[in-house]
C-alpha cells in the first residue's frame, strides 16, 4: 500500500476562476520536487492534492520537499480509508479499526498518553454528521487502546479524521508550508545577488509570490576572490530549492570600476557603480525576457540605500525595480534569512565588489544632476554593453540534500 | 608557465613519497599490530619508517612519535608539559610571532591558570635574548620558540636560547616547533638542545596528514590521543603507514640532500628578491637578511595583498598572502607583522613567497615580470582612487 500525503493549498483556494490553473502550477511544481523520488504521484481531487508514494520512499523528504513549494499551505502524512459502496455503520468501523492501529503506532512510537479527535464530514450525504463521527471514533480508539484517555484541552495527538466521498483519511500531523503562489505563475525577474544576506532573502520573497527567478552576480576579479564566486553559487543551489534552477549571469564589474574610479568624483564611486550594475541587468533581463529587477536594498541600510540614493539609483533604467526589503529591519531580514537557511552561507567573509572601492565618505544625498554630470565623463553606453556582453551564464542546480 | 612560491603552505607530493604510500595501502598494508605475518612486516616498515625520521633529526628511534600533523605535534607538547610540570611552575614562555597550533594551545593554558609570556620580537623579527633572558624565571616550566618564522623565514637562535636557560640553571623545558626549517636547515635535536620538537609531513614533500614529535629521552609527557596503546602509549590510533612510509621516503629524499637543495632555493629567492626590487624598487623586503632559503616576505606599498595574490593567480603564479584581508578589521591582519611593527600599509600589502628546490630562475623571472604589472595596475587605480 502507498503513502498517502494530504496537500493543502492557502491563498490558492480563493483565486476564483483561475483556481484550476493555480492548482494545475501547484501540482507541477510537487512534481518537479519530488521527481527524483520513483514512483511518486501527485493528483488533484477537490480542493485537495494528494501526493501518493510508495512505502519505500523517505517519507520525511517528500515532507520537507513538498512543504518548500510555494502555494503550499500545509501537507500531512495521512492514512487513507477506502469506503466505497459501504453502509455508514460499516465505514466508520473500518475507520475506527484503521484509527486504532495509528494511535497503538504512536504510543510504541512516542508513548503517547492523550488524544482528542476532530472529524469532518467533506462529503455532505454521508449519513453522520462531524461531532458523532468523532464522538463514535473516540469510543473506538479507547475500546482499542487500554493507555489512553481523551484530553480535550492539551492532547498529546489531535487526530483529524476526514471523510470524504468514497474515502476517508486520518492523520495527526500538520507540517507549515510557506504559503505564498505556485512559481510560474507570476512573470520572470532578475535578481542581483551579490552574496550578502539580503538579495536572497528578495529573490525568495519575489519567488514566493510566484515569480520565476534568473539572477545577476557581479564581481571584480581579481580584486574579488574565487572563493567568493563558489559563496554566491552555494547561495543559489539553497535559493534553487525553493524557486526551481536558477541561471545565473556573472558579470566582472571591474572594467567599469576602474573608469569611474579615475575619471569621477571619489565620494560618488558607490552611488555611479550601482548605477551601472542596474543599467547593466537591465540589458540582461530585456534580453532574457525578465520584466523587472529585484534588488535587497532596504531603506537607509548604507549609503546607497538612502531614499536620494534610491531614486538616483531608479532613475538610471527603465524596468521596474522591487525592493521587497525596503520596509524590513535588519534584524528581520537576517532572521528570515535562518529561517529559508542562506544565513550561514551568507556570512562567509568573502568580499563582494561593493566594498572594493569604498570611499571613505561615500554621498549620501547624491542629486541627479551632478551624478550625470559625473556619468558624462564616461561612455556609459559602451561600458554597460561590454560588460553585459562578458556576462558568463552558470545554471545551479537545487541541493539535493536538503 | 605555472610557478608555485607556496611551498611554506603545502609542496607537492613526491613521486618516492607517493610510490611509499602506494605500496604501503595495496602490499604492506596489514595493521602494525596484528600478530600474523602482515602484522609483522606493517611493524618492521614501520620501524623502518621510525629509524629514517629519527636520523634526520639526530634523534633515537624511540624518541620520534608519529602524530597527524604538526598542529597535533605542538598541542601534545604544549598540553603535555602543562599536565607533567603544573605543579612544579606556572610560567610558559613563548613568542608574540608563533604559529597559531602553538598560540592556541598557550592561551588555553592561561585559561587554565598558566602565566603566559609571549615574548616581542625585532623590528627585523628575529629573537630578542634580552626580552627572553628577563622572562625566564625559575617558577618557568616551558619555553615554546619555533625554529623558522612561517610567514617571514626569520630564523630563531634555538641553540643560543638553550644556553640562556643552563647559564641560569633553568629546569624548563625547551620545545620547538620546527616545522619550517625541517628539510632546510640542517637540525640536531642534541646540539639545539629542545626536549620537544614538531615536524610535518606535508612541508617537505610527503602527504598532509602526518607529522611527528620528537620527546628527548628521559622527558615525559602524558598522551593527548588515548585509545590502543600504539606508539607505546603515547599516541594510540592505528598507525598510518602509508602516510608513515611517505613521510619517510620524502624526509630520506630531502633531509639527505639539504645543502644542495637549499642552495637552489636561496638562488630562486636571491633571484626573486633581486629582480623585483629592481622593477618595484619602493618593495620592501620583510625578511630578515639571515633568513631560511625557502621564504621570501615582501611588502608593496601602495597594494592590497590579496589583490596581487588573485592577479598573480590569472598568470598561473601561486603565492600567499601573509594575511587573509578578506574583513578589513585589525584582528584579521598577520599577528607576526604585527608584531614586527610594520605599518597597516605595509602589512596588507604584503605577499610571501616560499620556494622548494625545483623552482628555477625562469620562474622567477616571470614570476616578477609578472608582479611588476599586478603592482602596476593596482597602484594607477588606487591613486586614481585615492586623489
Amino acid at each position: 500500500m502507498d503513502n498517502i500525503y494530504i496537500v493543502r493549498c492557502g491563498e490558492t483556494a480563493l483565486k476564483g476562476d483561475n483556481k484550476p490553473y493555480f492548482e494545475r502550477m501547484l501540482v507541477q511544481r510537487i512534481k518537479k520536487v519530488l521527481e527524483s523520488e520513483e514512483g511518486v504521484c501527485v493528483e488533484r481531487t477537490d480542493g485537495l492534492i494528494f501526493v501518493r508514494a510508495p512505502q519505500s520512499a523517505d517519507q520525511e523528504l517528500i515532507v520537507r520537499r513538498a512543504s518548500r513549494v510555494f502555494g503550499v499551505d500545509s501537507i500531512s502524512p495521512a492514512r487513507e480509508i477506502d469506503i466505497s459502496g459501504m453502509t455508514a455503520e460499516d465505514a466508520l468501523s473500518a475507520v475506527g479499526a484503521a484509527a486504532v492501529e495509528v494511535m497503538l503506532g504512536l504510543i510504541k512510537e512516542r508513548g503517547v498518553k492523550t488524544f482528542k479527535v476532530e472529524a469532518k464530514r467533506a462529503d455532505k450525504t454521508f449519513p453522520v454528521q462531524s461531532p458523532q463521527i468523532a464522538r463514535q471514533m473516540g469510543a473506538f480508539i479507547l475500546k482499542g487502546c487500554r493507555v489512553l484517555k481523551v484530553d480535550v484541552h492539551e492532547p498529546d495527538v489531535q487526530l483529524y479524521v476526514n471523510v470524504r466521498r468514497n474515502k476517508a483519511y486520518i492523520y495527526e500531523r500538520k507540517i507549515h508550508g510557506f504559503g505564498g503562489l505556485p512559481l510560474g505563475t507570476n512573470g520572470r525577474g532578475l535578481v542581483l545577488l551579490s552574496g550578502g544576506i539580503d538579495s536572497p532573502v528578495a529573490a525568495f520573497m519575489m519567488a514566493h509570490r510566484g515569480m520565476v527567478l534568473d539572477a545577476v552576480h557581479f564581481h571584480s576579479y581579481p580584486y574579488t576572490s574565487e572563493r567568493a564566486w563558489e559563496k554566491v553559487k552555494d547561495l543559489a543551489g539553497l535559493l534553487a530549492v525553493y524557486c526551481g534552477k536558477l541561471r545565473i549571469f556573472s558579470v566582472n564589474l571591474l572594467p567599469v570600476q576602474e573608469q569611474i574610479v579615475q575619471n569621477c568624483p571619489e565620494e560618488e564611486t558607490t552611488i555611479l557603480v550601482r548605477r551601472f550594475m542596474m543599467r547593466i541587468a537591465e540589458r540582461i533581463a530585456k534580453e532574457q525576457g525578465c520584466m523587472m529587477l529585484i534588488t535587497g536594498e532596504d531603506l537607509g541600510q548604507v549609503a546607497s540605500q538612502t531614499a536620494e540614493a534610491l531614486v538616483v539609483t531608479d532613475a538610471a533604467v527603465s524596468l521596474p525595480v522591487m525592493r521587497p526589503l525596503i520596509g524590513m529591519d535588519k534584524v528581520d531580514i537576517m532572521e528570515k534569512a535562518k529561517e529559508i537557511g542562506t544565513y550561514e552561507t551568507s556570512i562567509q567573509p568573502y568580499e563582494d565588489c561593493c566594498t572594493v572601492f569604498l570611499p571613505k565618505h561615500p554621498s549620501t544625498k547624491p542629486k541627479l544632476e551632478k551624478i550625470l554630470m559625473s556619468e558624462s565623463l564616461l561612455d556609459c553606453e559602451a561600458l554597460t554593453e561590454a560588460a553585459a556582453a562578458s556576462a558568463e551564464v552558470t545554471v545551479i542546480q537545487p541541493r539535493s540534500d536538503i | 608557465m605555472f610557478v608555485y612560491l607556496d611551498n611554506s603552505a603545502t609542496t607537492r607530493v613526491c613521486e618516492e613519497a607517493a610510490r611509499a604510500a602506494q605500496s604501503a595501502m595495496t602490499e604492506t598494508f596489514g595493521n602494525p599490530s596484528s600478530l600474523h605475518r602482515l602484522g609483522l612486516e606493517a611493524e618492521k616498515l614501520l620501524r623502518r619508517s621510525r629509524a629514517v625520521i629519527a636520523d634526520t633529526l639526530g634523534a633515537r628511534d624511540e624518541e620520534i612519535w608519529f602524530t597527524s600533523c604538526g598542529t597535533e605535534s605542538d598541542n601534545t607538547a604544549i598540553a603535555g608539559v602543562w599536565e607533567s610540570r603544573r605543579k612544579t611552575g606556572k610560567r610558559v614562555i613563548t613568542t608574540a610571532v608563533e604559529h597559531p597550533a602553538v598560540l592556541a594551545p598557550c592561551r588555553r593554558l592561561q585559561e587554565l591558570g598558566a602565566d603566559v609570556i609571549y615574548l616581542p620580537v625585532k623590528r627585523d623579527g628575529t629573537f630578542d635574548m634580552d626580552a627572553f633572558r628577563e622572562a625566564l624565571t625559575p617558577d618557568t616550566i616551558l619555553v615554546s620558540v619555533m625554529h623558522v618564522n612561517n610567514e617571514t623565514g626569520a630564523v630563531m637562535p634555538v641553540a643560543e636560547i638553550k644556553q640562556a636557560m643552563l647559564e641560569v640553571g633553568s629546569s624548563a623545558l625547551l620545545h620547538t616547533d620546527a616545522v619550517q626549517s625541517y628539510g632546510k636547515l640542517k637540525i640536531d635535536a642534541g646540539e639545539l638542545g629542545a626536549d620537544l620538537l614538531s615536524v610535518s609531513g606535508h612541508k617537505i614533500h610527503a602527504p598532509k596528514g602526518i607529522g611527528a614529535l620528537y620527546v628527548r629521552k628521559g622527558v615525559h609527557i602524558p598522551p593527548l590521543i588515548l585509545g590502543g596503546g600504539q606508539e607505546k602509549g603515547r599516541r594510540s590510533g592505528t598507525e598510518s603507514l602509508p602516510l608513515i612510509a611517505a613521510f619517510a621516503a620524502a624526509a630520506e629524499k630531502v633531509c639527505g640532500d639539504i645543502p644542495a637543495r637549499a642552495e637552489a632555493m636561496r638562488t630562486a629567492k636571491n633571484f626573486l628578491k633581486a629582480r623585483v626590487l629592481e622593477y618595484v624598487p619602493d618593495a620592501v623586503v620583510n625578511s630578515p637578511e639571515d633568513s631560511v632559503c625557502s621564504v621570501l616576505n615582501m611588502s608593496f606599498p601602495g597594494c592590497r595583498g590579496e589583490v596581487l595574490l588573485h592577479m598573480l593567480e590569472e598568470k598561473d603564479i601561486y603565492v600567499s598572502t601573509a594575511s587573509a584581508c578578506s574583513s578589513h578589521s585589525k584582528e584579521h591582519r598577520s599577528h607576526v607583522l604585527s608584531a614586527m611593527g610594520l605599518s597597516p600599509e605595509l602589512i596588507d600589502g604584503a605577499l610571501r613567497f616560499s620556494f622548494c628546490a625545483e623552482n628555477t630562475p625562469e620562474q622567477m623571472d616571470y614570476a616578477a615580470y609578472e608582479l611588476e604589472k599586478a603592482v602596476a595596475r593596482q597602484r594607477r587605480l588606487m591613486k586614481a582612487f585615492k586623489k
